[in-house]
């Protein structure tokens, strides 16, 4: 069985210091907000846990043209490893949202069009998984699974903008400004800073992750072919 | 006619085709035998370009697949255990459909011709849905010669059908191997095999294990062929 | 100059491949009615539940009509789009039609076509009765309008979705699954644009959800064209 490669040894040690790290600036560096409070707090991991989820799942639909045109296995590996780890983080970032939601808006949740496109791309996400548990030859998972994760990276868009014709609530606290938003806030150059450094190590935590996913899947894999082999 | 040079043919980590070097000549008549699960169906898929595959190279009619799948299906007859017939059809309907799908002109003529030559002329407006197997089975081979294909495939024709409808179909498989065709069938029934091939090969454990022509065999020695072939 | 005929033999070979398999998909439906009865029946079922479940009485009807509509739409067209697709899969008939010497994608767009005509089917005569049991009039040329866009969309993505799920070993519970999130936004146009025509909306209202039905349509039909292929070969 093949080691744990010592930079990956590093990189899990170093993930955890920094999301230590982004715990400790979001918590007791960053100025608290002056109208909502210490719940604002909630905010550096939402928006952290988002980024990264949302950049796994442009990666996967990436992944997706690259598996169906190159048809190896291990783009599939690598495609599922991102999904699961991306539709974790989302779900993170859903409950933080709506932790910070029910102070902000008086409400856990609300049909807003980023929350409710969130949860369409969960499901989508879900039912990726689904649709792959049906299947039991490897290369027709990996053909269906690639088909479907860019189907729904390519309806995510569009519903997002379909669930706008409806008025949101969202705030757009990064840029531009919505007259209609509630809760939304001017943010100083400490909650700047630990905004970014929560990007940045969330960014780590990701990269550690998918990277453990990819090499689980690989030992999977290998499980199954020495399986194979002793039932020959 | 048709050859095949080292397929190899993976369903993800499982390995069903292992290198099978195969050679058909013009008019011969070849039956795959094996037992189940040795890959006959597979391999039958891959001529038929119904499947990729994984290693190797595969021409058939001159053409070579993947790449020229669509030269190869003109030139190709395939009849498989289900009978690939529409049941809310009429036999005629099912032919008219099968004879627009392949660019055929001037159906009408040839719909009947080949409808008299498997005993169904009478029975070309009913509904497939009520034909027995047999009858299915006969049409589907009606189906298969539509296009006067210079190859057909047959994998294991003989499945569910009773005694009499299997005396009729053996009579239509002679009537399409006395046109011309080359024929490759693949069956688990020696006796079947024997009555038509001019060929037998044994496909064991993804490798054709060994072959001879019929001249080779003194009759009766088939199974002993056989099963010295599938033991070595 | 024979390149150029031959071009325009396969051309006609694909386009005749499209029409034989959308003839015979119709020529079995007019025969047996399966499919669209049952999917007439189901919409009628829907119809009723809604009605008591939202008590349709005159003043919320206004407001949920296009709601039930697609709603009911968008069930009875996975009853149709599934079965259609299993009517292949299931007597070999997939393979018989991958055997023929046409592009794959012939068949996608023949089932996408005859899926589409059954929806429609069904929707031409969901219409008149929901007009008849609520008296209101359906038959505005807008409204038929976005019926036709959004089933084309809704059909596009579910036909190549079918011809997945019926392949897997759940298939008989897995497309609403698979169809339903990736759908979300082609029923969420057509509710508004549809509700934006029965109640007379201006048109600036109904145009951005009328594009965006559009530009799912364009997006999914070439998108299901490109990935057909990947989802039959083995």
């Amino acid at each position: 069985m093949n080691q744990k490669p010592l930079v990956l040894k590093i990189l899990d040690i170093v993930s955890v210091l920094l999301l230590l790290a982004a715990a400790h600036l979001a918590i007791f560096v960053a100025p608290t907000e002056k109208v909502m409070g210490n719940v604002q707090r909630v905010f550096y991991f939402h928006v952290g846990t988002a980024w990264v989820a949302l950049i796994g799942f442009v990666v996967t639909a990436g992944l997706s043209v690259i598996y169906l045109v190159t048809k190896n296995l291990k783009w599939d590996r690598i495609q599922v490893a991102a999904i699961e780890v991306s539709v974790v983080f989302f779900l993170i970032t859903i409950i933080l949202g709506s932790i910070w939601a029910r102070p902000a808006w008086n409400t856990w949740w609300t049909w807003d069009p980023r929350l409710t496109t969130a949860a369409i791309t969960e499901l989508i996400y879900i039912a990726y998984f689904m649709l792959r548990q049906g299947i039991d030859d490897p290369n027709k998972r990996a053909r269906f699974g690639a088909v479907y994760a860019l189907i729904g990276g390519l309806s995510a868009p569009i519903t997002f903008f379909a669930i706008r014709l409806f008025r949101t609530i969202h705030p757009v606290v990064v840029a531009g400004s919505n007259a209609e938003a509630e809760g939304s806030f001017s943010m100083t150059g400490d909650m700047l800073q630990a905004l970014f450094f929560a990007l940045f190590a969330f960014t780590i935590v990701f990269i550690d992750l998918l990277w453990n996913r990819i090499r689980l899947g690989n030992v999977q894999d290998q499980v199954e072919e020495l399986k194979l082999k002793a039932t020959w | 006619m048709i050859t095949v040079t080292k397929l190899v043919k993976r369903f993800g980590y499982k390995t069903i085709l292992r290198g099978v070097d195969f050679e058909v000549q013009p008019g011969e008549f070849v039956a795959l035998l094996g037992p189940n699960g040795a890959g006959k169906t597979t391999f039958l898929r891959i001529l038929a370009s119904l499947a990729r595959p994984s290693l190797g190279e595969v021409k058939v009619a001159g053409y070579k697949l993947p790449s020229e799948a669509a030269q190869v299906r003109a030139r190709l007859g395939v009849v498989s255990h289900l009978p690939l017939l529409y049941g809310d059809l009429t036999a005629e309907e099912n032919l008219r459909f099968y004879a627009q799908m392949y660019g055929l002109t001037n159906y009408r003529s040839r719909i009947t011709e080949v409808l008299e030559m498997i005993g169904l002329e009478t029975r070309r407006r009913d509904l497939v849905r009520t034909f027995s197997r047999g009858m299915q089975q006969r049409l589907a081979i009606g189906r298969a010669v539509l296009h006067d294909p210079q190859i057909m495939l047959f994998d294991e024709p003989y499945t569910g059908l009773d005694q009499d409808a299997s005396t009729m179909l053996d009579d239509v498989l002679k009537t399409v191997a006395a046109q011309g065709r080359t024929v490759v069938m693949t069956s688990h029934d020696l006796a079947r095999a024997e009555a038509l091939a001019t060929r037998f090969d044994i496909l064991s454990r993804g490798v054709i294990a060994a072959s001879a022509a019929r001249k080779q065999l003194k009759k009766s020695n088939l199974l002993a062929f056989y099963k010295q072939a599938l033991a070595g | 100059m024979k390149q150029s005929s031959e071009q325009l033999s396969v051309n006609s070979n694909y386009v005749r491949a499209i029409g034989a398999i959308v003839w015979k998909d119709l020529r079995a439906e007019f025969r047996s009615w399966e499919l669209v009865s049952a999917m007439f029946v189901f919409s009628l079922l829907v119809i009723l539940i809604f009605n008591f479940a939202l008590e349709l009485d005159v003043k919320t009807r206004q407001s949920v009509t296009a709601g039930v509509l697609w709603a009911t739409f968008a069930f009875a067209g996975t009853l149709g789009l599934n079965r259609s697709m299993a009517l292949e899969k299931d007597r070999g008939c997939l393979d018989g039609l991958l055997l023929a010497p046409v592009d794959r994608s012939a068949i996608y767009f023949g089932k996408f076509i005859s899926n589409l005509a059954f929806m429609l089917i069904v929707e031409a005569i969901v219409l008149p009765v929901y007009s008849v049991l609520y008296n209101a009039n359906l038959f505005q040329p807008g409204l038929i309008m976005v019926i036709l866009l959004g089933s084309v969309g809704y059909t596009a993505v579910g036909t190549l979705l079918a011809a997945m799920s019926v392949q897997t070993r759940t298939r008989d519970i897995l497309l609403p699954i698979l169809l339903f999130p990736v759908a979300f936004a082609v029923l969420l146009s057509a509710v508004k644009a549809s509700g934006g025509f029965l109640e007379g909306a201006d048109y600036s209202e109904i145009a951005f959800p009328i594009n965006l039905l559009i530009v799912y349509d364009i997006i999914f039909i070439a998108a299901s064209f490109m990935l057909f292929d990947n989802i039959v070969e083995e």
